[in-house]
């Protein structure tokens, strides 16, 4: 067998095997050129498997050559591979980052460290994403779990540490509620395959453990992916972790946890009729709604720029969990789209953060007056991004909230476009408080003369907010990627026994795949 | 063609000096000169760039209307340019640099929404264009500029975003396409009640129209340089608010479309509120002291004559309204290169303080006067023929609610305007200025008002091209 076929494997094997050899060569730059390397690969395999996947469809690999439902299975579909781009792609621009950015932050006998859990969280993720099996979710979710935990205790605050143990707390919460979840589906159908699952799982729908599953797995994985209320390890964790830290996980580690979301969802929950019989929509409507407002509320009265930015991603991820709550294939479009959209933004952000703390030493808004006149492009680079969490065209953004807002019209909902709107408000509001700061209040005294700042931190950064405003421009990746996952997911879901599931009010068949491309036909209905 | 255009929309990026600026201003005119024989011709040359989503393209088409408004915007630059040498310079303003860049950049999106193919390409256009005068209204970077500057954000940007983007979709999802298409593309898809919905939508999202009561930012951006009030807040980005409510209502909605529908009755709440935003604009501006606040509300008032006509539906009033984006562009523009000659000159800002300074200015006020002959509608200045247009639209259409507004604001521009010209010339100068001697602003000033000024009386006498131009969009 040629390599390209032992490609999902090697995704996942080839930074888990990088990592412990991190530790055993933990001199000089070896650590980090090891790390860099493995990261750089995973991209290229990444990339790789998106081009076989767009080629030749869904990719099934069986580990040791056991046939799935019995061995494990690693599954590569189309939402999968544009997933795992995202993340090895962060991954591969935060390297390059880091070996400055933690030069300023972290001790340095604990270098190695660092770069060990980096590529160990890099393997929980991608091994979340990529894996077709249950349990297999689990325990990639603790290796990228257990990592970060140590990844954010690595700041050099002293309130990094507690955000690493508040994190730890709800995050072992969300751990432990995920594998009773998965436990339950286990005992009723047999099988942690999950497309085995999906199958079996239509007959012994509506019984009480499968019930009990779907709740635990969702306050789990919602814990996971700071669904607002259960979002308060969020902020500390982003603002106390090294800059790095938090520019990769505001990218990625919500947004994977919004995938293994969707994965359980559709591809599990998807066949059985439980999302027309609970009140399931209206549940993650509300929670996303009250999310898009008080998460937003809270970032206009933060005084620190990482907190308000970290306050800024719960209100985005309300809009991920929007889209998933119109039950319709341009929802969960959007959901896609705008998990990519913002995993972009965010992290091209906390970049740009890092390299504030590292230029004017912190980044309460205090410390950023006259930002503008001291490095006049790493504030525009703010402000891009800024707008690109408002929705301004030209931002990648705005594709995302195209999207949902033509999900909302699509099915209707009319007051839902006046809310989302009318959050994008209150982003306009907490991005200005930083414009303003930033170019209308002198410089502080205090500070030297700015220095150039390492061309290492200020690549990666210029590259992301290059990417915040080219997926605004050209969305034939985002959105080709976004539309053909979502569609896949929703077939899948509609093929089985739902052909009327998830939403009733909407002819589910006529969705899929038609008004994405031609609206006029949808619109007869709308009217 | 139209690449030379976009050559010169991206290579003036780089400007830093005056000279640049001068250079691409009269290159962007040529070009648009260029342009206009083989749009008379009735070509349409387009370029379609790159497609932002499936089915919705970034493109340009040149047609009569956004030809009409680029000829405006780009031959005003050249005679603002020179002018704002002469503020910046007499000023000492600080960050010249970014102020010409910034300009440059608002020209290029002011392009963009006059070349736009599509409601899209001129929404994105249309916001970059408030993103980049930001930093223009808000220069001085005092406290004042930065609550100017926050009022101005927050309604351009809000309304755009909570009005103007559902409304884009909304569009899309309907009719299938966003393109400019002339006689429209909406057939009747909507009902009655969505149609009225709809251009609310849009006009309350085109906020850069300044009907009431979207009009606050207008005032609040006065903080800024008079040149920048000058072009951008006379012409460029006020008139790329009526132009695109203009076009939208000609190539969106149809005008004929509407009429044919029975749904002209859907735009009637339109005329209304326009027609009491002239005369409550014009009441404002009746009592304002400050000449830039004056101003300011003279262009609310004169601005919704341009939505008010278009709301009629009208040929007739149609093409007036498109004049008059041309007629209002060159009295506003004369208007405020005098207010700031002034402020130059002779550091007054209010209408109180200017007792006799006719005497002592007389290039300026009389340019001023021509302005504001202009603006009341009076022959000889162009005003006067758009005027005429839409006025005789509104009886064709038999509004004679809109033939009576006319009629009062008409009457109120008088009550605003003439006063300026009496005190500058009959009211003999105020005893304690006799120790502060000055003349005329600095020549290159006076240059650009008096260029100006004669373009008002010119457009009068030959009021051909922008009426052929403005024919050819709305009479097919």
């Amino acid at each position: 067998m040629s390599l390209s076929a032992h490609l999902p494997a090697l995704q996942v094997v080839l930074p888990l095997i990088a990592a412990p050899l991190t530790v055993l060569l933990r001199r000089g730059q070896l650590p980090y050129l090891l790390a860099l390397t493995a990261s750089w690969l995973a991209l290229a395999i990444s990339l790789q498997l998106w081009v076989q996947v767009d080629q030749g469809g869904t990719i099934s690999y069986a580990i040791g050559k056991w046939p799935p439902p019995w061995g494990i299975e690693y599954r590569v579909d189309r939402l999968t591979a544009f997933v795992l781009v995202l993340v090895s792609g962060m991954a591969a621009l935060a390297l390059p980052y880091s070996r400055d950015s933690i030069a300023h932050e972290i001790p340095h006998e604990q270098h190695y460290l660092f770069y060990t859990m980096f590529v160990l969280c890099l393997t929980g993720l991608l091994g979340i994403t990529i894996t077709g099996d249950a349990f297999n979710v689990f325990v990639f979710l603790e290796i990228s779990s257990l990592s970060t935990y140590v990844l954010i205790a690595l700041g050099k605050h002293r309130r990094s540490l507690l955000a690493a143990y508040q994190y730890l707390i709800l995050g072992t919460i969300g751990a432990t509620f995920i594998v009773i979840g998965i436990g339950l589906l286990y005992l009723m159908t047999g099988t942690l395959n999950i497309a085995d699952m999906g199958r079996r799982l239509a007959d012994v729908q509506g019984t009480r453990p499968v019930l009990a599953a779907l709740a635990f797995l969702t306050v789990g994985i919602s814990l996971k992916l700071a669904l607002f209320p259960l979002h308060h390890w969020l902020p500390n964790a982003y603002a106390y972790a090294p800059s790095v830290v938090a520019a990769f996980l505001a990218a990625t580690a919500t947004k994977v946890a919004v995938y293994v979301l969707l994965r359980f969802y559709f591809s599990v929950f998807g066949a059985t009729q439980i999302f027309t019989e609970l009140p399931m929509q209206e549940m993650m409507l509300l929670l996303a709604l009250s999310g898009m407002f008080v998460a937003s509320a809270i970032a206009i009265f933060q005084s620190d720029l990482k907190r308000l930015f970290a306050y800024s991603s719960v209100a985005q991820i309300g809009y991920i969990i929007l889209g998933l709550s119109f039950g319709s294939a341009t929802g969960l479009t959007a959901t896609i789209v705008h998990l990519f959209n913002h995993g972009v933004t965010k992290g091209a952000i906390f970049l740009l953060l890092g390299l504030v703390t590292l230029s004017v030493g912190g980044t309460s808004l205090a410390r950023v007056h006259g930002l503008g006149k001291r490095s006049p492009l790493l504030s525009l680079g703010l402000v891009i991004c800024g707008l690109s969490l408002i929705g301004v065209p030209g931002t990648a953004g705005f594709i995302s909230k195209w999207y949902l807002l033509l999900a909302a019209l699509q099915t209707g909902h009319w007051w839902l476009v006046a809310l989302i709107v009318m959050s994008s408000l209150l982003a306009v509001v907490y991005v200005w408080r930083f414009v303003e700061v930033s170019y209308f209040r002198e410089p502080r005294k205090d500070l030297a003369d700015p220095s150039p700042l390492p061309l290492g931190m200020v690549i990666p950064s210029a590259l992301l907010v290059i990417a915040t405003v080219y997926f605004g421009l050209d969305t034939s990746f985002t959105i080709g990627s976004a539309q053909q996952a979502a569609e896949l997911l929703w077939r899948a879901c509609v093929e089985f026994v739902c052909s009327h599931a998830i939403d009733p009010g909407l002819p589910a068949g006529a969705s899929v795949g038609q008004h994405t491309d031609q609206p006029g036909r949808s619109a007869a209905q709308f009217a | 063609m139209l690449g030379s255009i976009l050559i010169s929309l991206a290579g003036r990026r780089p400007n830093l000096r005056e000279g640049i600026t001068l250079a691409t201003a009269l290159l962007l005119l040529l070009g648009t000169i260029l342009l206009l024989p083989t749009i008379l011709a009735g070509a349409r040359p387009s370029l379609a760039l790159w497609s932002l989503m499936p089915g919705l393209e970034i493109a340009f088409q040149v047609e009569p209307l956004g030809m009409l408004f680029a000829l405006i915007a780009s031959s005003l630059w050249v005679v603002n340019s020179i002018y704002s040498i002469g503020y910046m310079r007499a000023n000492r303003e600080e960050n010249q640099t970014q102020f010409y860049v910034c300009f440059a950049l608002a020209l290029a999106a002011t392009m963009g929404i006059a070349f736009s193919a599509n409601l899209l390409t001129l929404f994105i256009f249309y916001e970059i264009l408030t993103l980049v005068t930001y930093p223009l209204v808000t220069h001085h970077g005092t406290q004042a500029a930065r609550d100017g500057g926050r009022t101005y954000v927050g309604i351009l940007l809000g309304t755009s975003i909570v009005f103007f983007t559902p409304a884009l979709i909304l569009i899309w999802l309907v009719a299938g396409t966003t393109d400019f298409v002339p006689g429209g593309i909406l057939h009747g898809q909507l009902g009655h009640a969505g149609m009225a919905g709809l251009l609310a939508l849009i006009v309350f999202g085109l906020a850069k129209a300044a009907l009431m009561p979207v009009h606050r930012w207008l005032p609040a951006a006065m903080v800024a340089p008079t040149p920048v009030s000058a072009l951008l807040h006379a012409v460029a980005v006020v008139k790329a608010g009526v132009f695109s409510v203009l076009k939208v209502v000609v190539y969106i909605f149809g005008a004929n479309n509407l009429a044919e529908a029975g749904l002209a009755g859907a735009a009637d709440w339109l005329v209304v509120l326009a027609g009491f935003s002239i005369v409550a604009a014009s009441v404002v501006a009746l009592f304002a002291d400050n000449l830039k606040r004056r101003l300011a509300y003279s262009t609310i008032s004169q601005l919704s004559y341009v939505t008010m006509s278009a709301a009629i539906l009208a040929p007739l009033s149609l093409i007036g309204a498109a004049l008059h984006i041309a007629a209002h562009a060159v009295a506003k523009i004369t208007l405020f290169f005098a207010a700031g000659a002034i402020y130059t000159a002779a550091h007054k800002t209010e209408v109180s303080q200017l007792d006799g300074i006719g005497r002592r200015m007389p290039w300026t006020m009389v340019a001023f006067s021509i302005g504001a002959i202009s603006m009341i509608g009076l022959p000889p200045a162009v005003g006067f023929i758009s005027k005429w247009y839409m006025l005789s639209g509104a009886m064709a259409a038999e509004h004679w609610l809109v033939v009576a507004v006319i009629a009062l604001s008409t009457l109120l521009n008088a009550g605003y305007f003439l006063p300026i010209v009496y005190r500058a010339f009959f009211l003999p100068p105020r005893a304690e200025e006799a120790d502060h001697p000055h003349g005329e602003a600095p020549v290159l000033m006076v240059v650009a008002l008096c260029l100006t000024a004669s373009a008002t009386l010119l457009l009068f006498l030959f009021p051909d091209l922008p009426l052929a131009l403005a024919r050819q969009a709305i009479i097919f």
